[in-house]
């Protein structure tokens, strides 16, 4: 069989017959083909590969892909409300300059000495982190809320010993397929009950009568969210902390760092382990691309010993006053220890690090402050503004943050219907969350952040006026 | 043939800002970013903080963040990135597979109709991306034959725990889960294989290497049986090693009832060659920040899409994109889904980049660069196999190689005392990116793994072949210079022993300052 002659490509160097072949004569072989002798002939592709024809200029494949991409809407053209996990917050300009970078968006791994910056940028991540949230250990940020979840409620059963989580029946939905993945199931040996305990029907937050029934010597950790998956700040979360501490049980909290300028951090009320979600300090939503889960404990051997995740510690170098920072605990996890190691580890988000470091570096305490202020105040004006209009009521209309629930059972249409007509106006509702929450009614769950302006939110409430009047 | 001389070594300084921790910097009161007053009607009408949050759920004490202006966050972090080696000069980091991230990808993926999606957006303003999600699913299909793919793993580790969670359910599904508790994998697959396995409840059995340099098909048959869940393993192995029994492999497990996952991190050398269906997998695993050309980040976000057959797609972690005529679906209405493994559909910037990579190389290309990659691997073997101090894994096995080769450096370790770990560190000293060495647990003593892709020029490969061999020759002239390396980086060896010592170690400014306190420094 002939070998096709090589073209030059942008992209291989070496491409060009005489490259290749100078590079066979050194080696003294025949062909290329020659090459892949371990591999036997019945092994090789059965039918040929049929791919479309190749882009080979950059000019025909930007084309092309923004031909696909412009069949998008997305929330800069449109008004959106939507939030539940990803959510739209304004990721500064310099925040998307640093994480472009080729130095900080190519590396593979390297070491601590030749790529001390981004060594140095992921420690920052962790200190500034840990400043919000109020714990001396951070991990590097493995793939998602949920996934941190999950290691926290596995890193829980392994330090207590036992085998069950209690969570909040009111959880995002992927959030709880993700720990249930995490917790195996039931014919697994290792497998973790997931318990749901009942909402508070009245402030949206833990029944804390509930609680106390489904505490036991059984129970590993508490997972509770703040705000929770419908906004809602938990009322008393130090109250369930100390139950769980007295039963013996971990407290795993999930907290919204985007929250934590205006609310009380994880660590003061009594959280032992603390996850939660890092696309909202810097990173945009890319469809839901931008996600990253952050972990975070105190600096106790006991939490230290069951990371999955990296830990990047501080030391000293040969040069004295000089430091760097390296991954503190490999050995522990999967790299070192294979089946043996906590969970597993692998690439995770560690590029979106850099860019929630930029981002926290840029706020700062009275930026996280005042966005809070901001998401707070106009969440909280949006609410208003909704429940005045017929039919349509807020269903917690006190303590929440960023996201809150509407009941559109009295207008007597379904969420989808509402928001077809609003999409219509070029305006995305909240989620519809209907179907898994029925209890709630034809509800959705909006979301609104510091880029929603008070005539954005005033331009949804006569929107929907009109939607819902027909 | 113009240009320098490829065996001229570069005399590289990188640069040293002595950049403080950030939470150094700035002065109190300092912003980099202001956020507007909430507006005058809107305040009027909702009041403050104190109105809106119970007092017990108000922050106390604002964080202790640095409180810097936005061009000094700016210089900050430009500095810490100029401190970063990476891909900046010549990177052969094996099992990563190496190789240009197109920016126009990057330029298309920052564009609002990309980064500003929600992934809870009505369908009708989702079929660009959904577009673009099928597109290349088809395209990973042809490649490997599978049926469906999906991309919401966050890796190569996650799409091997993807696997872990659809066995599961595959086994659940028939009533035999608690029977079938074993994976089978190879002490030469990625430690994930073993790891998501453990983690997904499994017992894991772990096969060791034989002459051929795989496990016989007579050790897979001895511990085959019917408490066999999966087999992961991947092929070639990260030492260059094609297991030419692999057909024999799926065939005995699948006999046993167990499923076969292809762990395809190494595509780079077999791209276009072989498809994991033909060799009887029922699932496998590509990594689009590796093969696929999508950036690393430096440790992600990554993507392992998971492709597997018809007969367990029904358990995939959902949603899957369809197609139906013109229109895409996104389907979560999937009773026997195994559930999730990470919310919304994956990485999709980076899936993008990896379609595009696809698109522009086309079948052509990707046979092309997997030639490329396996003459340049053999053409390095043949060069390294010149220097003094260096020994081929598989020393008794002749032949080519695959995509990449493991070497050892015990011979000059034995020699002169200085190891990988020093050749690594000396070898940034040169501008080249300290190479990947091997994963736990090491069956080659001082190993390290280069690979050169189809990116890389003959020149950058005679490059890096120069520096080891100049690293060598200093192990030999001047041990210490190379025991103390590196010496041209931003920062001087780090005193490892730091990392392990409670007194020392902090993971967290805070916890830093607070232990120098305690020091009374």
């Amino acid at each position: 069989m002939t070998e096709p002659a090589p073209k030059a490509h942008p992209w291989m160097a070496n491409a060009l017959p005489d490259i290749r072949q100078a590079m066979l004569d050194e080696i003294g072989a025949p062909s290329v083909e020659t090459l892949f002798e371990q591999i036997p002939a019945e092994h090789r592709l059965k039918t040929p590969l049929d791919l479309p024809p190749p882009l080979t200029s950059e000019l025909e494949l930007r084309r092309h892909l923004l031909s696909l991409l412009k069949r998008n809407g997305d929330c800069e053209t449109n008004l959106s409300f939507l939030g539940a996990g990803c959510w739209q917050h304004h990721v500064p300009a310099v925040v998307d300059e640093i994480v472009g970078r080729t130095e900080f968006l190519t590396p593979v791994w390297g070491s601590a000495q030749s790529d001390h910056g981004r060594n140095q940028a992921w420690f920052e991540y962790a200190s500034q982190l840990g400043e919000l949230i109020d714990m001396d250990a951070v991990g590097l940020p493995v793939y998602s809320w949920g996934c941190a979840a999950g290691h926290a409620i596995r890193m829980a059963a392994r330090i207590a010993g036992r085998s069950e989580v209690l969570v909040p029946r009111w959880l995002d939905p992927e959030r709880l397929s993700v720990i249930r993945s995490y917790c195996e199931p039931r014919e697994m040996t290792r497998h973790i009950d997931v318990v749901l305990v009942e909402p508070d029907e009245a402030t949206g937050g833990f029944d804390l009568a509930d609680l106390k029934r489904k505490l036991s010597a059984r129970t590993a950790a508490v997972y509770l969210e703040v705000p929770s998956y419908l906004g809602i700040i938990e009322t008393d979360p130090a109250e369930i902390a100390s139950l769980a501490r007295a039963a013996g049980a971990e407290t795993i909290v999930g907290a919204d760092p985007i929250s934590l300028g205006v609310l009380a951090s994880p660590g003061s009320y009594g959280a032992d382990i603390v996850v939660g979600p890092t696309q909202p300090l810097g990173v945009h939503m890319n469809c839901g691309g931008g996600v990253g889960g952050y972990m975070a404990t105190r600096e106790d051997d006991r939490y230290l010993a069951e990371y999955n995740g990296f830990l990047v510690s501080i030391a000293r170098t040969l040069e004295p006053g000089q430091y760097g920072f390296n991954v503190a605990n490999g050995h522990q996890t999967s790299y070192g220890l294979r089946e043996e190691g906590k969970d597993w580890t692998g690439n995770s988000v560690y590029l979106w690090a850099i860019a929630n470091a930029v981002y926290m570096s840029l706020l700062g305490p009275e930026g996280f402050a005042e966005v809070g202020r901001l998401i707070l105040a106009r969440a909280h004006y949006a609410a208003r503004r909704l429940d005045e209009l017929t039919g349509v009521e807020v269903s917690f209309k006190s303590c929440f943050f960023k996201e809150f629930v509407v009941n559109f059972s009295c207008t007597g249409m379904r969420v989808a219907e509402i928001n077809d007509g609003l999409r219509a106006r070029g305006i995305f509702g909240g989620k519809d969350i209907s179907a898994e929450l029925p209890e709630l009614g034809a509800a959705a769950l909006y979301c609104v952040t510091e880029v929603h302006t008070k005539d954005d939110i005033d331009r949804l409430v006569a929107a929907l006026k009109e939607v819902i009047a027909r | 043939m113009s240009g320098p001389d490829a065996t001229r070594l570069r005399a590289y300084h990188g640069p040293v800002w002595n950049e403080p921790v950030v939470m150094e910097l700035g002065h109190p009161g300092r912003r980099g970013q202001i956020f507007p007053a909430p507006e005058r009607e809107v305040a009027e009408e909702v009041g403050g903080v104190a109105d809106l949050v119970l007092a017990a759920m108000r922050r106390r004490q604002p964080p202790a963040l640095p409180e810097l202006t936005e061009p000094e966050v700016q210089r900050h972090y430009l500095h810490l990135s100029q401190e970063t080696l990476g891909m900046m000069g010549i990177s052969l980091f094996g099992t990563c597979t190496m190789k240009y991230n197109a920016r126009v990808s990057e330029a298309v993926a920052q564009r609002p109709e990309l980064a500003e999606v929600h992934p809870y957006q009505h369908e009708d303003t989702l079929q660009g991306i959904l577009a673009i999600l099928h597109g290349f699913d088809r395209i990973l299909c042809e490649l490997s034959g599978m049926d469906q793919f999906i991309f919401q793993a966050g890796g190569g580790a996650d799409a091997s725990y993807t696997h872990a969670v659809v066995t599961r359910a595959y086994h659940q599904a028939r009533g035999e889960l608690e029977q079938r508790n074993e994976v089978i994998t190879s002490i030469q697959a990625h430690p994930c294989n073993a790891a998501t396995a453990a983690a997904a409840g499994f017992k894991v059995v772990t096969l060791s290497l034989e002459e051929g340099g795989y496990p016989s098909v007579e050790q897979l048959k001895s511990v085959v049986s019917e408490r066999t869940a999966a087999l992961f393993i991947n092929n070639p192995d990260d030492m260059g090693i094609y297991n030419p029994h692999i057909a024999e492999w799926t065939r005995i497990v699948h006999e046993a009832g167990g499923l076969c996952f292809y762990d395809h991190a190494n595509f780079n050398g077999v791209m276009g060659k072989i498809r994991a269906r033909e060799l009887g997998f029922d699932a496998c695993m590509y990594m689009l920040h590796k093969t696929f050309g999508a950036p690393k980040g430096g440790g992600g976000p990554a993507v392992g899409a998971y492709g597997c057959s018809a007969e367990l797609a029904p358990f995939l972690p959902t949603p899957v994109v369809t197609r139906h005529g013109e229109r895409y679906r996104l389907e979560t209405d999937r009773p026997q889904s195994a559930g999730k493994i990470r919310e919304f559909w994956g990485n999709v910037p980076q899936v993008l980049k990896a379609y595009a990579w696809a698109r522009a190389m086309g079948a052509e290309g990707i046979a092309t660069g997997s030639d490329l990659s396996v003459l340049a691997n053999n053409y390095m073997d043949a060069k390294l196999g010149r220097i003094d101090g260096l020994a081929r894994s598989n020393p008794d096995i002749p032949g080519w190689r695959m995509e990449m080769t493991r070497w050892s450096l015990g011979p000059l370790k034995e020699a002169t005392g200085i190891g990988t770990m020093e050749v690594a560190n000396r070898l940034a000293d040169y501008g080249i990116d300290p190479y990947w060495m091997s994963h736990e647990p090491w069956v080659v003593p001082e190993p390290f793994t280069p690979e050169a892709g189809e990116m890389y020029s003959r020149e950058d490969i005679d490059t890096w072949i120069a520096a080891v061999a100049a690293v060598c020759a200093e192990a030999r002239t001047d041990p210490e210079l190379v025991r103390t390396a590196p010496h041209n980086q931003p920062i001087k060896q780090l005193v490892g022993a730091d990392l392990g010592d409670p007194e020392r170690r902090a993971f967290t400014w805070r916890a830093f300052r607070r232990k120098q306190v305690e020091r009374g420094e």
